[in-house]
């Protein structure tokens, strides 16, 4: 079993995945001017974990802020987390939003009502 | 030509301008102001909340220039590769301007997708956006046509804009976007 991990930047966020635990996490800023070629790696380590995954996969998203090209991006990951939902890992969200950043809580909320998995919604202290 | 510094200064200084730029946009260069700017956002104390909002426009506008440059001229160092970008705070509340060359041909096309998206209201620019980000095509640099519609959701104002006719090849779009306390 092994953890992947990509050290964050001031544009991009820490990745960590423990594919032996099933624990992703997504925490910092994801404001690159290219997404794509960032998330990549992600998006390729899901796709090889979605093959053997743990009973429970637990997401941690806690981003500071983002910008519209890195949304398609987790949007991307997250239909990728929906596959595994649906392919017997019980998958869980936990979306972090700071106490009063409404738009943080919103754009939560828009992936929830797109994507078919639990999502839990987590405040937390500035 | 000698150029009217003061008259330049007179004008920023009214318009509380914090921070300017006219040149090429690079990544590198979109690092360094957004640094400064988070930076003079903790000077001013701004609530975390304004501080976010500013922020997250200030990184949809400039990363608009950035994608568009490639589009009107894949070469360097041209002329219409430059854009200028402004930021200011006036009476509480904060401006973000943004000017870069357009193909003419592009114009209508552009025209049309702001004033689409001004008609909207809070409610249906949630709906617009969540449809556009499951269902839209994604350029090769991602932008994906969100950041527009982004804007007007988080400022909660109409996107104010204009295009002025330069030659028969460009002409030149400005942006104005405020954001209120």
């Amino acid at each position: 079993m092994e953890t992947i991990s990509i050290e964050g930047t001031p544009k991009t966020p820490t990745i960590t995945f423990n594919t032996g635990s099933g624990f992703l996490e997504i925490k910092g800023r994801s404001i690159p001017e290219n997404s794509i070629e960032f998330y990549k790696p992600l998006v390729d380590w899901l796709e090889k974990y979605a093959a053997k995954p743990q009973p429970t996969t637990n997401v941690n998203i806690q981003l500071e802020y983002f910008n519209t090209s890195s949304s398609k991006c987790i949007l991307d990951v997250f239909k990728k987390l929906e596959a595994i939902n649906k392919g017997g890992s019980k998958v869980t969200i936990n979306w972090h939003y700071e106490e009063d950043d409404e738009d943080m809580l919103e754009a939560g909320e828009d992936y929830q009502a797109i994507i078919n998995v639990p999502f839990k919604m987590v405040q937390v202290e500035e | 030509m000698m150029l009217d510094i003061y008259d330049f200064y007179d004008k920023m200084e009214r318009n509380n301008i914090m921070l300017s730029f006219k040149g090429d946009i690079t990544s590198e260069l979109l690092t360094s102001i957004l640094q400064i700017m988070e930076s003079k956002l903790d000077n001013l104390q701004e609530e975390p909340k304004i501080k976010k909002k500013v922020y997250n426009v200030l990184v949809e506008c400039l990363q608009n220039l950035y994608h568009h440059m490639d589009e009107v001229a894949p070469e360097q160092n041209d002329k219409i590769r430059s854009a200028i970008f402004m930021i200011g705070k006036l009476d509480n509340q904060y401006n973000i301007i943004t000017g870069n060359y357009i193909k003419n041909e592009n114009v209508a096309g552009l025209k049309k997708r702001l004033e689409d998206i001004n008609l909207l209201t809070k409610e249906e620019l949630k709906e617009y956006y969540k449809a556009v980000l499951n269902n839209g095509e994604m350029s090769l640099k991602g932008g994906g046509g969100l950041g527009m519609i982004d804007i007007a959701r988080k400022t909660g104002e109409k996107l104010n804009f204009n295009f002025a006719p330069v030659d028969n090849t460009f002409s030149f779009f400005t942006l104005n976007i405020k954001i209120s306390q």
